[in-house]
């Protein structure tokens, strides 16, 4: 019995998946999006719009990315983001000459800031752009980052 | 199953600010080892924050974001001693929950 309600929790995702089955949790509010894949595998910026649903992307300078001019080591890049776009609903972290540019894409249900941090990594001096996505509509800002050292080697 | 994270929330006047460090290993599956061969790509994939049986965040990960990753965000509608809760799920199938109170 023991050992088959343990196999049953890891397989449904551990203890989400059981409060879920238990009925703690509906299921809908919980559930994690799907990944994305066409997106990750963009290769471009207008690659990556399309394969979000939408059609361009205009720039804005509403959209605040704080993060080093220079960064020594590719492989941790702090990069904050802040949109004053109204009704942001997405944000994507996209590192224009990675091998897969986007590196996150966050959706941001209402109630939750349109701000949020996180560390990247950077092949090489490029652009990171942010894009985000209101009422529908995409708009983007970019900052360049000279890397140092970059993140993708041994 | 991957180590537990470290999540830190606090009140900030109305709005909670959530911190949260994971420890994976966020392979690109670009590396190669000494032997030459390629590192096969083992990353998060999709990250849920939850509150009150609400989400409050919802990430989708690639191989870009680095090695045990770091993420704060900030939300309305949370109290003191309110629980979060923190999920992953990476390529590979592996998933790890975790859960703090709000201080």
């Amino acid at each position: 019995m023991e050992q088959g309600r343990r196999r049953f929790l890891r397989s449904s995702g551990g203890l989400i998946g059981a409060l879920v089955a238990a009925g703690f949790i509906g299921i809908d509010e919980v559930r994690a999006e799907a990944w994305n894949a066409a997106a990750f595998e963009s290769k471009d910026l207008d690659q990556l719009i399309r394969n979000l649903g939408g059609s361009g992307a205009k720039a804005t300078d509403a959209i605040e990315i704080v993060a080093p001019d220079i960064a020594e080591n590719g492989a941790v890049v702090p990069i904050g983001v802040a949109s004053k776009v109204e009704a942001t609903e997405a944000i994507a972290i996209v590192v224009e000459r990675n091998p897969n540019p986007l590196a996150a894409l966050f959706t941001i249900p209402p109630g939750t800031l349109p701000a949020l941090q996180t560390r990247v990594k950077m092949a090489e001096t490029c652009n990171v752009v942010v894009l985000i996505k209101a009422a529908g509509e995409f708009q983007y800002a970019a900052k360049e980052i000279k890397v140092t050292i970059g993140g993708c080697g041994g | 199953m991957a180590n537990p994270m470290k999540i830190r929330a606090r009140m900030i006047g109305d709005i909670v600010e959530v911190k949260v460090l994971m420890s994976h290993p966020m392979e690109t599956g670009l590396r190669k080892n000494e032997a030459g061969e390629a590192i096969p790509a083992h990353f998060i994939q999709t990250v849920l924050a939850t509150h009150a049986e609400r989400t409050v965040l919802a990430a989708q990960w690639g191989q870009a974001v680095s090695a045990n990753p770091f993420l704060s965000f900030m939300f309305k509608g949370g109290q003191k001693g309110d629980v979060i809760r923190i999920s992953w799920t990476d390529n590979k199938g592996d998933s790890r929950s975790d859960e703090t109170t709000i201080a």
